[in-house]
């Protein structure tokens, strides 16, 4: 599976621009993203990858005072259509955030939320689906036991492991991973690098990060944004060996600001 | 001379202590006096009998019966109407001037002095809607009364859900109402809940609101046109017209259990239901 030749183009980035009201805060934003590849977006803390990431499941709709001009495509269809329905896109194109934020319930109905949002009643239906999403995530064994006990109850890596568990309930195709190991400590930071490393086989996931050696550990592309613009984007080893941007080597240096 | 700064934190803090020792104490002495005067009169025979000679003699039944229909009527008209409109404010609309203008109003609504409501339930519900000195009236009017209070504190819950709830039920795929309804209204409803309860406070002790729109009959009513009396209005006519000192602490000492069960018991369900979430 590893070495499969895949150059299947699940997102394209077209000119994109968006404005928190007159502040321009992504700049003609490029941007192709791999199937079953992680591609790692760094930068500076506010150069706009958060946002961008949020661009492409929509996130950034539920902020007031926001416009976007250009394109985004998914599998070749444009997600700023507007006959797209936004909650169809955002179960194809899921979100892990920057602090695990699970629902105040049992990891049950949280692993059931989405599935629940989308109609599902079937109790069987959806016990195998728990099962088969919290292995995945790697907490199956950890918690089959004590499904009806409160998620929050959960160590903070637990916690993002079964937000990663919630996601792969409702099956989405691409995962996006905003800083998601931020709050978490090095052991659990490796364990969910592993888990990524596992998941891109049948998914495609982008990682906004601000840890570098993360980003080279863990992703086949990288870009490298600032101030709004995708500064460089290539193969991760490119970027970290030989940048060809002066200011891709200086930030990789550490003699950015 | 420099004070040093653990010498004006002692200050600071006896200041604060001193405070709060004196709001207790104003309102221990409150309770303990109405409750050292007032309870010696309550039996089950004042709280089961009908009043006799306008009070002077016999129990306060009717006036229970009056200060429970009032305030739930109030409660079933003012909860859904006040939580769905702070639902829509906070959850389905843009802040603009519109919304500006509307929080404005509430405020201004919920500052307003009751007798000014008791003055509007008369002429409308009273008077122009024909619905006469009755139950209905002044359950009305108590509604219009607490709509404020149970709109801004069910808006300040729902605000102080979490925005990442919101984020991730949204990046889960769920509708703006399915994240209402499974999401915010759930880990909001005990503030919606404490909100509720000030406005039943609020009503059960209503005076002024009452008198202009519910009259003070003290016949058991049969219906909601019916004109009620409530203890709050039958403590103050007791006390006003000098009819009965002593059965007037009565009803004053039953009314201020009264309010205290209800919080007692609204807490008790809060606290279970929270117990049970977690």
């Amino acid at each position: 599976m590893e070495n499969k030749i895949n150059t299947y183009k699940k997102i394209t980035v077209k000119d994109l621009n968006l404005y928190y009201g007159k502040f321009r805060a992504l700049i003609s934003i490029e941007l192709e993203v791999q199937e079953n590849k992680i591609t790692a977006l760094i930068g500076p803390s506010g150069c706009g990858k958060s946002t961008l990431l949020r661009c492409l499941n929509r996130m950034n709709d539920l902020i007031h005072g926001v416009k976007i001009t250009g394109n985004v495509f998914l599998d070749g269809t444009d997600i700023y259509n507007a006959a797209l329905e936004v909650a169809a896109l955002r179960k194809r194109v899921g979100m892990v955030f920057q602090r695990p934020n699970p629902f105040p319930l049992t990891i049950y109905e949280n692993v059931t939320y989405g599935l629940k949002v989308a109609g599902m009643h079937n109790k069987k239906k959806m016990d195998a689906i728990v099962e088969n999403s919290l292995k995945r995530a790697w907490l199956w064994e950890q918690v089959k036991d004590k499904l009806d006990h409160p998620a929050l109850g959960l160590s903070l890596d637990q916690q993002q492991r079964l937000c990663i568990a919630r996601l792969l309930a409702v099956q989405p195709e691409v995962i996006l991973m905003d800083e998601p190991c931020s709050s978490l400590d090095p052991i659990a930071t490796m364990k969910i690098e592993d888990l990524m490393m596992e998941l891109k086989k049948d998914y495609t996931i982008v990682i906004v990060t601000h840890n570098m050696q993360q980003a080279s550990r863990v992703s086949d592309y990288t870009g490298y944004m600032l101030l709004g613009e995708m500064i460089e984007f290539d193969v991760t080893k490119n970027i970290f060996t030989r940048p060809s941007k002066k200011l891709t080597e200086d930030y990789i240096s550490g003699k950015y600001g | 001379m420099r004070i040093h700064p653990r010498y004006i934190q002692r200050g600071a803090v006896a200041i604060l202590g001193s405070a709060t020792l004196l709001t207790i104490l104003i309102l221990i002495f409150i309770i303990f006096f109405v409750l050292e005067k007032g309870l010696p009169v309550i039996s089950l025979h004042f709280l089961t009998d009908n009043p006799e000679d306008m009070g002077k003699a016999g129990g306060i039944f009717p006036t229970l019966i009056g200060t429970i229909l009032l305030p739930l009527l109030a409660l079933i008209i003012a909860s859904p109407l006040g939580i769905f409109t702070s639902v829509y404010l906070s959850e389905f609309t843009k802040e603009n001037n519109v919304t500006k203008i509307i929080r404005f109003g509430t405020d201004c609504l919920a500052g307003i002095p009751s007798i000014i409501f008791g003055l509007f339930g008369y002429i409308f519900f009273v008077v122009t809607l024909g619905f006469g000195w009755s139950i209905l009236s002044g359950g009305l009017t108590l509604a219009v009364m607490v709509l404020p209070t149970i709109i801004r504190t069910s808006e300040e819950a729902i605000r102080a859900v979490p925005k990442s709830y919101r984020e991730v039920s949204f990046s889960l795929g769920a509708s703006r109402w399915q994240t209402v309804k499974k999401v915010i209204l759930p880990n909001a409803l005990p503030g919606i809940v404490t909100g509720v309860m000030l406005s039943i406070g609020r009503s059960i002790g209503e005076t002024a609101a009452v008198i202009f729109t519910a009259g003070s009959s003290l016949r058991i009513p049969t219906s909601v046109f019916d004109s009620t009396r409530t203890m709050a209005v039958h403590f103050y006519i007791l006390a006003r017209e000098g009819i009965s000192a002593e059965n007037a602490y009565g009803t004053a000492a039953t009314l201020i259990i009264a309010v205290l069960l209800v919080n007692l018991s609204a807490y008790w369900l809060m606290n279970r239901f929270i117990a049970k979430r977690n």
